[in-house]
C-alpha cells in the first residue's frame, strides 16, 4: 500500500489535467465528482497507508519512494522523490482530509458559477502541488511544490477576475510571498553551496558535522529560510497579503488562506528543525515574529468588520502562535496546533460561506445579527468552530493545542515568561475577537433577512469538521507521541515558577474575561461598543488597528510609490531612447521619400530614362 | 542597290529615340505621349533593322515585326487607359492627374 504514495499525488494532477482541458465540456455533476472524487481517493489512500505505517514501523520511522531523476548536472543531481514521515504523514491526512470536505462544500457553493470546472482544476492543482511540498525529499521538489500553492493561490484569489480589485488582491498576494520565496530561493543557493546537496535528510546530517552551533552560515540560511515561511505563512512584516485575499471564493479562504496552505512556512521550519536548532538566533527570530504577529493580527481582528478579514487576521494570528511554538522549541505542539486549526478554521471559514450566501453576498457582521434560528446548522457548527478558536475549556480541541503552546512557550527549552505573557494577551485578543464576531452574527436582531438555505452538500463537512474540532483535543497525546517520532521532543527545562496545570488554569480565566467583555459589549450592550469607538484617543487607535497597524500605508510610501515613481521617471531612458530613435529615423526618412511620390507620371518616365543613362554609362564606361 | 552605313542607321534611331523621349518628357497630352512612345518602339526597330542589315541576317528584320506586334498591343491597351481616363477626368493632361502623389 505505501508503494501507492505517489497516487496521493498524481491523483489531483490528472482530474486537475482533465477538468483544464475539457472541463467546459463536461456537465456539472461529473465536474464535481471528479474534483472532489480525485481528492476524495486521495484522502483515502493516505488513511490506508496512515494505518499501514503504524501497524508495521518502517526502518527509521521513514519510507523514501524516488520516482525519476530529474537534473544530472555536473554532481548535481536531485531526483524527484516523496518522504514519508510522521511529520509529513499528519500534514497530507489533515490535507487531504480537511481538503476533500472542502472540495464537497464547494460542489454545491460554487454550482451557480460559470467558472465551475476552473475552480475545481484550480483547486486539485492546489491539493496536487501541497502534497508535492509535503512530501518532497529534497528542497528543490519542495520548492516547486511550494511554488505550485503560489501559483494556485494567485489564481483563485483572482477567480473572479473581472473586478479589478480582485485581480489587485491577487497581484498583492503573490508580490508580497515573492519576496519570501526569494529569500528562500537564496537560502536553497546557500545550502547547496555550502553542504552539495539538497536532500533535506543529508542536508541535515551534514549541516549537524559541517556547522557548528551558533555558527555563521547556519543562521544565515535559516533566516533565509525563515524568509520564506515569513512570506508564506503571512507573519510580521510579510502579512499584508492574507487579509485581502479573501477576495477569492470562501472555499479557498478555508482551504489555502487557513488550512493548508499558509501553514506551509510553519512545515518548512518544522522540516528543516535542526538547522533551526544549530542556529539559537534564527529561531529566536522565529518566536518574535510569531509572538508579533500574533498580537498585532489578533488586535487588528478586533476592528474589522468584514467576516471573512477577521477570520483571515485570526488565521495569520493563529499561526503566529505556531511560529511562536517552533521559535521556543515546541516542535510537536505547532504540529498539534496546525491540526487543530485547520479543522476549526476550515470549519469556521465554511461556515462564514453560509452565512454571506445566506445573506446576499453581505459581508459586514454589524448588517447581521440573530441569525441563531435562522441557520440553526450554521449556527450550532459556527459555535463549535469559534470555541475551538477561542479554547473553551476542555471540549474543544483548540484549548489544548493553543495551552500547550502556550505553556511550551514559558517551560520549553527557548521559552520565556515573555512569550507565555505574550500568548495569554493573544488568547484574551482571540477570545475577545471570536465572541464579538459570534455575538454580532448570531445573536441580537435580524438586520438582514436570509434568502438562501445550504444544502446537505455543504451542511454535512460543516457536521464533520465540528465533530473534529471538538474530539481533536483527544488526538493530543497519540499525535504527540507520533509526531515526535521524528521531530524533538518538547524538553520542559523552565518549569520554574509555572506548572501546566497553573498555566491552563489562567487560560481559562484569559477564555472567560474575553467571552464576558465581549458579551458586554457586543450583545448585552452594544451602544457601549459603539462609545467605546467614538471615543477620540479609542478611534485613533481602532482606526490604526483596522488599517492593520499602517502596514499597507507604509509599504505603499516605502516601495509602490517609490517603484511607481522610478518607472515614471524612466519611461525615457536610454535604452527606450535607442528603439524611439529607429522609430523616429524611419518616420524621417518615410517623410523624405514621400516627396518622391508625385504622382506626376512624366516625372517618373524622366526618372526612369535618367536611371536608365545611369546604368548605361556604368556598363559601357566600367 | 545603295548600301547605307549602319553608323548613320544607328545615329537616326538614336535622334529618333531621344526626341520620342523629348516628347515623353515634354507633352502633357496623354495621346501625344503614346506617339512619342510609338517613335521610340520604331526607333529600337529601326536600330534592330539596321543591325540585321549589317550582318545580313533576318532575325533584325523578325525583331521588328514582333515589336510592331508588340506595340500595336500596347497601343490598343493604351488608348483604352487614355479612353478611360478622359471618360472620368474629362481631361488628357498628364499633370492634372496625379490621384496617386504621396500625402505631401
Amino acid at each position: 500500500m505505501i508503494q501507492l504514495l505517489w497516487l496521493i499525488v498524481a491523483l489531483p494532477v490528472a482530474s486537475a489535467l482533465i477538468l483544464a482541458v475539457l472541463g467546459s465540456h463536461l456537465p456539472r455533476r461529473v465536474v464535481a465528482a471528479l474534483g472532489a472524487g480525485s481528492i476524495g481517493v486521495s484522502a483515502v489512500i493516505t488513511m490506508l497507508i496512515a494505518t499501514e505505517y503504524l501497524s508495521s514501523p518502517l526502518a527509521g520511522q521513514a519510507y523514501t519512494e524516488v520516482l525519476w531523476n530529474w537534473i544530472n548536472v555536473a554532481g548535481f543531481e536531485p531526483h524527484v522523490g516523496f518522504y514519508l514521515d510522521a511529520l509529513s504523514l499528519v500534514m497530507i491526512l489533515v490535507v487531504t482530509f480537511v481538503g476533500f470536505w472542502i472540495h464537497l462544500y464547494s460542489a454545491e457553493f460554487m454550482v451557480h458559477d460559470e467558472g465551475y470546472s476552473r475552480f475545481f482544476a484550480y483547486m486539485n492543482l492546489f491539493v496536487a502541488s501541497m502534497l508535492t511540498l509535503l512530501l518532497a525529499d529534497n528542497l528543490l521538489v519542495l520548492y516547486v511544490g511550494w511554488e505550485g500553492v503560489g501559483l494556485c493561490s494567485y489564481l483563485l484569489i483572482g477567480f473572479w477576475y473581472r473586478d479589478p480589485a480582485n485581480g489587485a488582491a491577487a497581484r498583492k498576494a503573490f508580490i508580497v510571498t515573492r519576496v519570501g520565496d526569494t529569500a528562500m530561493l537564496l537560502g536553497l543557493f546557500l545550502l547547496f553551496t555550502s553542504l552539495g546537496t539538497l536532500q533535506i535528510q543529508d542536508l541535515m546530517r551534514q549541516a549537524t558535522e559541517q556547522w557548528a552551533t551558533g555558527s555563521w552560515l547556519a543562521i544565515t540560511a535559516a533566516l533565509l529560510l525563515l524568509g520564506g515561511a515569513v512570506g508564506k505563512s503571512a507573519q510580521l512584516p510579510l502579512q499584508v497579503w492574507l487579509p485581502d485575499a479573501m477576495a477569492g471564493p470562501t472555499p479557498t479562504s478555508a482551504l489555502i488562506h487557513a488550512a493548508t496552505m499558509v501553514t506551509a512556512g510553519v512545515y518548512l521550519i518544522a522540516r528543516t528543525h535542526v538547522l533551526f536548532a544549530l542556529a539559537p538566533a534564527a529561531q529566536f527570530a522565529v518566536a518574535i515574529v510569531g509572538a508579533a504577529t500574533l498580537l498585532l493580527a489578533g488586535c487588528s481582528a478586533l476592528t474589522q468588520h468584514d467576516i471573512k478579514r477577521i477570520l483571515a487576521y485570526s488565521t495569520v494570528s493563529q499561526i503566529g502562535y505556531m511560529f511562536l511554538a517552533l521559535g521556543v522549541g515546541a516542535w510537536s505542539a505547532a504540529i498539534f496546533h496546525f491540526v487543530t486549526h485547520a479543522f476549526f478554521k476550515a470549519l469556521l471559514f465554511l461556515g462564514a460561506g453560509v452565512i454571506i450566501e445566506a445573506l446576499h453576498d453581505e459581508h459586514s457582521i454589524f448588517r447581521m445579527g440573530g441569525l441563531r434560528k435562522e441557520l440553526p446548522v450554521a449556527f450550532w457548527t459556527f459555535l463549535i468552530g469559534g470555541s475551538a478558536l477561542a479554547g473553551l475549556p476542555f471540549i474543544t480541541a483548540g484549548f489544548y493545542s493553543k495551552d500547550l503552546i502556550i505553556w511550551g512557550a514559558w517551560s520549553a527549552a527557548q521559552g520565556q515568561p515573555g512569550f507565555w505573557i505574550a500568548g495569554m494577551i493573544g488568547a484574551l485578543l482571540t477570545s475577545l475577537y471570536t465572541f464579538r464576531l459570534i455575538l454580532r452574527v448570531f445573536f441580537g436582531p435580524i438586520q438582514t433577512p436570509v434568502s438562501k438555505r445550504p444544502g446537505y452538500l455543504m451542511t454535512v463537512p460543516l457536521l464533520i469538521l465540528a465533530f473534529f474540532a471538538l474530539v481533536g483535543g483527544a488526538m493530543k497525546e497519540p499525535l504527540l507521541a507520533f509526531v515526535q517520532s521524528t521531530l524533538p521532543k518538547m524538553v520542559e527545562v523552565n518549569a520554574a515558577g509555572m506548572t501546566e496545570t497553573l498555566s491552563e488554569v489562567v487560560a481559562m480565566l484569559v477564555f472567560l474575561i474575553g467571552l464576558s467583555f465581549a458579551y458586554l459589549f457586543h450583545l448585552q450592550n452594544r451602544s457601549l461598543a459603539d462609545a467605546a469607538v467614538a471615543h477620540p484617543t479609542a478611534h485613533v487607535v481602532h482606526s490604526w488597528w483596522f488599517a492593520d497597524w499602517g502596514f499597507d500605508w507604509l509599504y505603499d510610501k516605502l516601495f509602490v510609490q517609490p517603484f511607481s515613481w522610478v518607472a515614471e521617471i524612466n519611461k525615457a531612458d536610454f535604452i527606450d531612447a535607442f528603439y524611439t530613435g529607429i522609430a523616429r529615423l524611419t518616420e524621417a526618412m518615410y517623410r523624405a521619400l514621400q516627396l518622391t511620390q508625385t504622382g506626376l507620371v512624366r516625372w517618373y518616365a524622366a526618372g526612369l530614362a535618367f536611371g536608365s543613362v545611369v546604368f548605361l554609362a556604368l556598363v559601357v564606361w566600367t | 542597290m545603295l548600301e547605307i552605313p549602319m553608323r548613320d542607321g544607328l545615329i537616326l534611331a538614336g535622334i529618333l529615340f531621344s526626341l520620342g523621349v523629348t516628347g515623353l518628357l515634354v507633352r502633357r497630352n496623354l495621346i501625344l505621349v503614346l506617339m512619342s512612345l510609338e517613335v521610340m518602339l520604331n526607333a529600337a526597330g529601326l536600330a534592330f533593322v539596321v543591325a540585321g542589315a549589317r550582318w545580313q541576317q533576318a532575325d533584325g528584320q523578325i525583331v521588328f515585326l514582333f515589336i510592331l506586334a508588340m506595340a500595336a498591343a500596347e497601343v490598343a491597351i493604351g488608348l483604352a487607359l487614355v479612353l478611360q481616363l478622359y471618360h472620368e477626368f474629362k481631361s488628357l493632361d498628364a499633370d492634372a492627374l496625379s490621384e496617386m502623389r504621396g500625402i505631401a
